[in-house]
């Protein structure tokens, strides 16, 4: 990541409330081109829904989201325009059902940009064979396992060649044995300078793939800084109780 | 409009007592269907080819066949085949006794092969035996499932007792006619009144029970 | 069984085969208008039109179609509503079947997740085509088998056409029953022509719910 990066995603004092409860209160963030941060923090403090308010898919109360320095336009073809350029991947996959690993690629190149069929095809293939799932092309979802399916969804965002892309606990419903496949084509994609936000509970993962670290604890930013510093000189008690849950020390040892 | 014939002399009564023809019949095949229909259900989940080609075929031929049809075959069929000489109502009884046990034997068969099998096999590792596993575990999961189904069942029972009509019983829509043919001359549009109550009945015997069995299903839903 | 009674009752018997699978296919057709209509207004709780939709699906779902054909048929002319005893046939069971259609068209878009819906979103599609190219066909394949139930269901139900006097295959083979007592034939010829109608559906619509099924959600 060079010094002088463009900003991509400029995130200003964001406030998201449900009916009476706070989720989110004044947030702010700037993303750089080709920067990948990672944002952790407990269950329920915000961070996916903070995620969810940068491509609209929840309204905010107060403050603003400006991509590629342009506030986004909350009218159904506004919202259609940005959200072709942020790419999102959700926890749960949502393949569509009815359609193969194919027609999920290409329906939304075609639908939304009209790229042609066979263009679109071939990028599909491209990017199947990358993941290692060429030969699952014509399968529907429910014959691939989860790994699988998750790395489908993962390029079924790309087909849309977005500037940023957003995913979310993309490994927390996959089994064990299937993260791997799943995050080391998310380093492939941080590796070839793809901008991401990225929410996790992998600690390990966020680590080697993040170039900043953000700490979200009760809907506003804790604390944020190079993955090296945020995990080995955390500065607030908060995070620090908070990586220490994450680690275990043997019974019967004193140290 | 018509509604005033009913309130000449007895005719509302006699259309209640009407309705109640078609509620008992209903109801007893229910009760009838859901004994036999147990029995039927359980007999096709063991592994017997004889009984389940058998079942199968009285299944797929009872409801694939309209009730009417049934009606006709047992009333008008009987007589002729069998040489025996039944009643309109004992034919409607054994006609919807037959659909019903066919309906119900699917439902509780199927409620019998939707519990998995780790539930059988958590209930024998917690050390108990096949029947407490039954009494205990299988049989209280499967009531559950079964209660609303066959609440519902009854809703389509008493709709279709409405056909008996057509076999010369006398139910809440034949008396509705006669009504309205003795009232003829006074009232000639006795039948606008006098169906949309027939309609209106039927409605309020049918729909408190399907609400019920919604309701139970939202209750029970896991 | 006399082979002869058999063939001479024939022709009587293809002519109501026909009328009956005439007005039951156009009543199904008003079914599933009607159907497709309510069900989007419960669905998308459009004010005032999804209460109506409710109350229709309802009552109609809680009475039997004889009663719901009497009404029509003898009732209605009262206050002037006359219709051909053919039209009541298609109008009833329409709406009948309406009722029924509605039902397993709402649950099946009931059924789709919002999170089908927001990824489609994601990804850039507008509303319109969410519903297009994802609620809708998802919702469809839902609904098949239930679907497939109801057109079963609603050409069993075209049995009742007799008693508002329509030449159908109930009235052929009672008549034929009162003037020639040849039960054993009529009786048989009636199940044959039933079958005719109803196997077809129901072997093709089993067909049809395996597709479907085989593209339905993963376990």
């Amino acid at each position: 990541m060079s010094a002088e990066a463009k900003e991509i995603l400029t995130v200003k004092e964001i406030t998201k409330r449900f009916d009476d409860i706070q989720v989110l209160d004044r947030v702010s963030l700037q993303v750089k081109s080709g920067e990948v941060v990672v944002i952790v923090g407990p269950s329920g403090c915000g961070k996916s829904t903070f995620l969810r308010c940068l491509n609209a898919l929840e309204d905010i109360q107060e403050g603003e989201v400006i991509l590629d320095g342009e506030v986004i336009n909350p009218t159904n073809s506004g919202l259609s325009k940005a959200r072709e350029k942020i790419g999102m991947v959700f926890q749960s996959y949502e393949l569509f059902p009815h359609k193969t690993v194919l027609q999920n690629l290409t329906l939304a190149p075609m639908k939304v940009k009209k790229v042609g069929k066979k263009e679109a095809e071939e990028e599909a293939l491209k990017l199947l064979d990358r993941v290692g799932l060429l030969s699952k092309k014509d399968n529907y979802p429910r014959q691939l396992s989860g790994g699988q399916k998750q790395r489908v969804a993962i390029i079924r965002a790309l087909m849309m060649h977005p500037e940023i892309l957003l995913l979310d606990e993309i490994t927390a419903a996959l089994d064990p044995e299937m993260v791997r496949e799943v995050l080391d084509v998310v380093l492939s994609l941080a590796a070839e300078g793809r901008t991401m936000m990225i929410v996790t509970h992998e600690m390990q993962f966020a680590r080697a793939v993040a170039d900043r670290m953000i700490f979200i604890d009760g809907g506003r930013i804790v604390e944020e800084g190079a993955p090296d510093d945020f995990f080995d000189r955390p500065k607030t008690d908060r995070l620090r109780k908070f990586l220490n849950s994450f680690s275990y020390e043997s019974c019967g040892q004193t140290t | 409009m018509g509604f005033e014939v009913l309130l000449k002399g007895t005719n509302f009564i006699r259309l209640l007592s009407g309705l109640w023809v078609a509620l008992r019949i209903s109801l007893i095949s229910v009760a009838i269907s859901i004994f036999l229909g147990m029995i039927l259900g359980i007999l096709m989940t063991l592994k017997a080819p004889v009984i389940q080609a058998v079942s199968r075929i009285y299944l797929e031929f009872i409801r694939i066949m309209p009730q009417m049809v049934l009606l006709f075959l047992v009333y008008f069929g009987t007589t002729r085949v069998f040489n025996l000489n039944i009643s309109a109502e004992t034919s409607a009884l054994i006609v919807f006794s037959l659909w019903g046990t066919a309906e119900m034997s699917d439902l509780v068969r199927g409620s019998l092969k939707s519990i998995p099998k780790i539930q059988y096999e958590s209930s024998f590792s917690l050390g108990l035996n096949t029947y407490q596993t039954y009494v205990y575990v299988i049989v209280p999961q499967i009531v559950r499932r079964m209660i609303p189904l066959s609440i519902n069942l009854i809703t389509r029972m008493i709709k279709t007792t409405s056909l008996v009509m057509m076999i010369g019983i006398v139910e809440v829509l034949k008396v509705g006619q006669q009504i309205i043919e003795a009232n003829r001359k006074s009232s000639p549009n006795a039948a606008f009144g006098v169906y949309l109550t027939v309609f209106l009945l039927y409605f309020l015997a049918c729909w408190p029970i399907g609400r019920l069995a919604k309701y139970l299903e939202k209750k029970w839903a896991n | 069984m006399d082979l002869e009674v058999i063939y001479s009752y024939i022709p009587r018997f293809v002519e109501a085969f026909w009328l009956t699978l005439k007005i039951g296919w156009f009543g199904i057709l008003i079914a599933f208008i009607v159907g497709i209509l309510t069900a989007f207004a419960v669905h998308f709780k459009i004010p005032v039109l999804s209460k109506i939709a409710g109350i229709y699906i309802e009552i109609f779902r809680n009475t039997p179609l004889l009663v719901q054909l009497f009404f029509i048929y003898f009732g209605l002319p009262k206050l002037g509503i006359r219709v051909s005893a053919e039209s009541c046939g298609a109008v009833g069971l329409g709406l009948l079947g309406g009722s029924y259609m509605a039902e397993a068209i709402r649950s099946g878009l009931d059924a789709i997740s919002l999170a089908q819906t927001e990824s489609a979103l994601a990804l850039g599609m507008k509303k319109t085509q969410v519903f297009k190219y994802i609620i809708l066909p998802e919702a469809f394949s839902l609904s098949v088998p239930a679907i497939v139930a109801n057109l079963i269901f609603l050409l069993k139900e075209t049995s009742v056409f007799s008693a508002i006097s329509l030449m159908d295959l109930m009235f052929t083979a009672k008549d034929l029953i009162g003037l020639y007592y040849d039960t054993t034939e009529t009786l048989f010829l009636l199940v044959i022509f039933y079958l005719i109608m109803l196997l077809p559906v129901s072997l093709i619509g089993n067909a049809v719910e395996k597709k479907y099924r085989y593209r339905m959600l993963g376990q």
